[in-house]
């Protein structure tokens, strides 16, 4: 199964691999969420959803069904 | 003369920038609208050296020049348009130090734009906590601009600022990222079809959605029509303009600047803990919007009291004072009265603004909405619906507008939808009287149980609103993307210069344009008050006079009879007599009905009109509130204002969609008059539905 931010633990770390890019808006990645950058989840609302990140020095909140479309690399 | 320059400030949202433009401008400020559209314009003077003078623009916050908003759009067709006569001299960008990665990425696009700018680096007192620091002299050169580096919190570097401004000359207007290379065939094309264009403000103009208004729109066609590239191949192409511009920024911050994480203090982090945490979080949230209701009910009172006690006076020293004629009772029944009516609210609605941008300015709203998302979607809202229906509490008109940064329509439009449900300041003249009448002032465990009955009625807009948005979203078959992403800024301690300019000019709004209807209603309802349409209304005194030597009543209630038969007789009378049938089982009089009609202009109009009404004919210093409460029911002797009527009162005033301005609004957001139609005729409707049930069961 491929990884994806909405399969991060709280507080762990990764690097985006890549990107689907139909269904991410462009703003994100404006805001800094592109590939090879680090992504941290930061805190989880009930029911995990939304999350909060911290994206190349950008705190966010997205959506669950957003961070899906977010693959990511643990290092390992 | 000096020559003006036009300056303008553009930034990503939470970068202090509406501070900056405080320090720059001062007092010297003003709000207005774009025209067409509702986004808000401000603008200012500031004084530089030398005499000359800068129109300073605060531009709306954007992540980027790709806009996806009306407000962006603003940004944009500004900038792209040279012959606007705002068309900025210098663009100062104003980022924050903590941001600044991502900050630049608007700088560089606008830098490409071949427009002089300035970069502004703000929140500079935070470097030293967060161990931040910056090769300034390296970065200027790098980037090809003059930085100033300011704390808009501290008053610093803003005297730099001015002078950079006044300098605006000697800054390079050679852009950083050549975007060309994202697609160089395609730009080439371009650069041949439109040899004396620029080539990035060509590919903007492509890829936006903007429209350019009138100025250039031929040319503009032209370029449009050069589409070839399909959407979502353009969007790829912006996604790899991004990385270009990133890289570019990566390279630059590298050797400029330096984040020791390991002396970084973070407030933010615990902060967070608590504020978003899964249970503590929606405590804390709840326990705010209390104490935000139980401080508006029982803070205003005092200077309410006084409000209203000298208006009261006031009204009495212009009858004593000014020759007694149709005019002096104008002004002092008609207008005075009907301002009064608005003048006393002026407390809570000053209250109720500086909560809210409290909150707002301190970052605490954002984690809100991160709170709420997943509840609100539910219901077809979004977390950010709870920004348009906690500011709702204020107006729904910068509700409705605060809705734009809503990605997904369906969930956008729902929240537009069910807005106004929520208890708006116009609200609330008319429940603080009501409720000051018939709930008693006691106290019910800590609270006291008009503050309650307060509370509750505010519950109730939310709890309509949230409901109706439920059954919108079962019933509303739109497909839309739901994308949602939203900053959390860092926690900042409110700017008390920004908070106060936020109260005085919203509360200054609210006042003038209510005032400005309220003025123009009264006027109209003591005229209507004052004259009548037939013998009785002019022989009234007589056919009174005849009635007590028949012994109707006794002889000391003569003026009072008189006054009372010639209301009746009036025009206002034989309009509220025609329409009592349809009020009478709510528990109203013809009285209260010509209030329900005025409120349909503007809700707060309802205690106006009934001061206006009273008054008409009244001698006595009386205050609205007194006025009310001795107002009887004509058959029973009981008084008119009982739990029933007031209730049903409320209630109606909870449900019923009486602004015409937000109808206005609506009509203009969501760009139909389907949709505010709706909304006066499903929500009045419901409202009358309910106000009757209210008073048949309780009466």
């Amino acid at each position: 199964m491929k990884k994806t931010v909405a399969h991060l633990q709280k507080g762990e770390k990764a690097i985006i691999k890549d990107i689907a890019t139909d269904n991410v808006p462009l703003k994100l990645l404006e805001m800094g969420c592109l590939p090879g950058n680090e992504v941290q989840l930061l805190q989880l609302a009930p029911f995990s959803d939304p999350m909060y990140i911290n994206v190349n020095g950008s705190h966010l909140a997205i959506r669950k069904e957003t961070a899906l479309h977010i693959l990511i690399e643990t290092p390992s | 003369m000096a020559k003006q320059l036009n300056v303008a400030l553009i930034g990503n949202p939470n970068t202090g920038k509406t501070s900056v433009f405080n320090h720059l401008t001062g007092l010297n400020q003003q709000v207005g609208n774009y025209p067409g559209i509702t986004v808000e314009k401000k603008e200012g003077i500031c004084k530089l050296a030398r005499g000359v003078k800068a129109h300073i623009l605060d531009l709306p916050g954007t992540y980027s020049l790709n806009a996806s908003s009306l407000d962006e759009n603003v940004v944009i067709e500004l900038l792209l348009n040279k012959k606007d006569k705002d068309f900025p001299d210098v663009a100062v960008v104003i980022s924050d130090v903590e941001n600044l990665k991502r900050n630049l990425l608007l700088f560089t696009q606008i830098k490409d734009l071949g427009i002089p700018t300035i970069l502004a680096i703000n929140m500079a007192d935070r470097m030293k906590r967060k161990a931040i620091s910056l090769d300034i002299p390296k970065m200027e050169e790098h980037l090809n601009t003059k930085i100033a580096l300011i704390s808009s919190r501290k008053n610093q570097g803003i005297d730099y600022l001015k002078q950079l401004i006044s300098d605006y000359k000697t800054i390079s207007t050679k852009p950083c990222v050549n975007a060309s290379v994202i697609a160089p065939e395609y730009f080439d094309r371009l650069r041949k079809a439109f040899p004396n264009q620029d080539l990035y403000k060509l590919w903007l103009v492509i890829t936006q959605d903007v429209n350019f208004g009138k100025v250039e729109r031929n040319e503009m066609k032209t370029i449009a029509s050069f589409k070839t590239e399909s959407v979502s191949n353009l969007k790829r192409l912006q996604q790899k303009e991004t990385i270009i511009r990133y890289k570019f920024i990566n390279d630059v911050l590298k050797e400029t600047l330096t984040i020791d994480t390991a002396n970084a203090k973070d407030l933010r982090t615990r902060l967070d803990r608590i504020l978003t945490h899964k249970v503590w979080g929606y405590v804390i949230f709840f326990a705010i919007l209390m104490l935000i209701f139980q401080v508006i009910y029982n803070w205003s009172q005092y200077p309410m009291d006084f409000i209203d006690a000298s208006f009261a006076s006031l009204s009495e020293w212009v009858k004593d004072t000014l020759p007694s004629g149709a005019l002096t009772s104008l002004i002092a029944e008609g207008i005075i009265a009907g301002l009064g009516g608005i003048v006393i609210f002026i407390p809570q609605i000053a209250f109720l603004f500086l909560f809210i941008s409290i909150l707002e300015e301190s970052g605490y709203m954002s984690r809100v909405v991160f709170l709420m998302d997943r509840v609100m979607r539910r219901f077809g809202l979004s977390g950010k619906s709870v920004v348009p229906l906690v500011s709702g509490t204020a107006c729904a008109i910068p509700a409705v507008m605060a809705t734009r940064n809503i990605e997904s329509w369906k969930e956008r439009l729902i929240t537009i939808l069910v807005t106004p449900f929520t208890t708006c300041s116009a609200r609330l003249p008319v429940y603080l009287i009501i409720i000051s009448l018939v709930i008693p002032d006691e106290k019910f465990l800590f609270f006291n149980l008009q503050g309650l009955t307060l509370m509750l009625l505010y519950l109730l807009g939310f709890g309509t609103a949230i409901g109706s948005a439920w059954l919108l979203n079962k019933i509303l078959k739109i497909k839309s993307k739901s994308f949602f992403v939203i900053e959390m800024p860092n926690y900042k301690l409110p700017l008390f210069k920004n908070v106060a300019i936020n109260v005085l000019e919203k509360t200054k709004s609210f006042v003038v344009d209510a005032g400005k209807i309220i003025l123009a209603i009264s006027i109209v309802l003591w005229v209507l008050a004052s004259y009548g349409p037939t013998k009785e209304f002019s022989n009234a005194e007589a056919i009174v006079t005849a009635q007590m030597e028949e012994g109707a009543f006794a002889k000391a209630d003569l003026e009072k009879q008189i006054a009372s038969y010639r209301l009746e007789k009036s025009y206002i009378g034989h309009l509220g007599k025609f329409i009592e049938p349809a009020v009478e089982p709510l528990g109203y009089d013809w009285k209260i009905g010509i209030a329900l009609i005025t409120s349909f202009a503007a809700r707060e109009v309802f205690v106006g009109t009934l001061a206006t009404i009273y008054s008409v004919g009244d001698d006595e210093e009386e205050t609205i509130k007194k006025r009310m409460a001795q107002e009887v029911h004509a058959d029973s002797g009981k008084p008119r204002f009982n739990f029933a009527s007031g209730l049903s009162l409320l209630l109606f005033y909870a449900f019923a969609m009486q602004c015409m301005s937000t109808l206005a609004i609506v009509k203009r957001e969501t760009n139909s008059w389907k949709w505010p139609m709706l909304q006066l005729g499903v929500m009045s409707g419901f409202a009358y539905l309910v106000a009757l049930v209210a008073y048949q069961v309780f009466k």
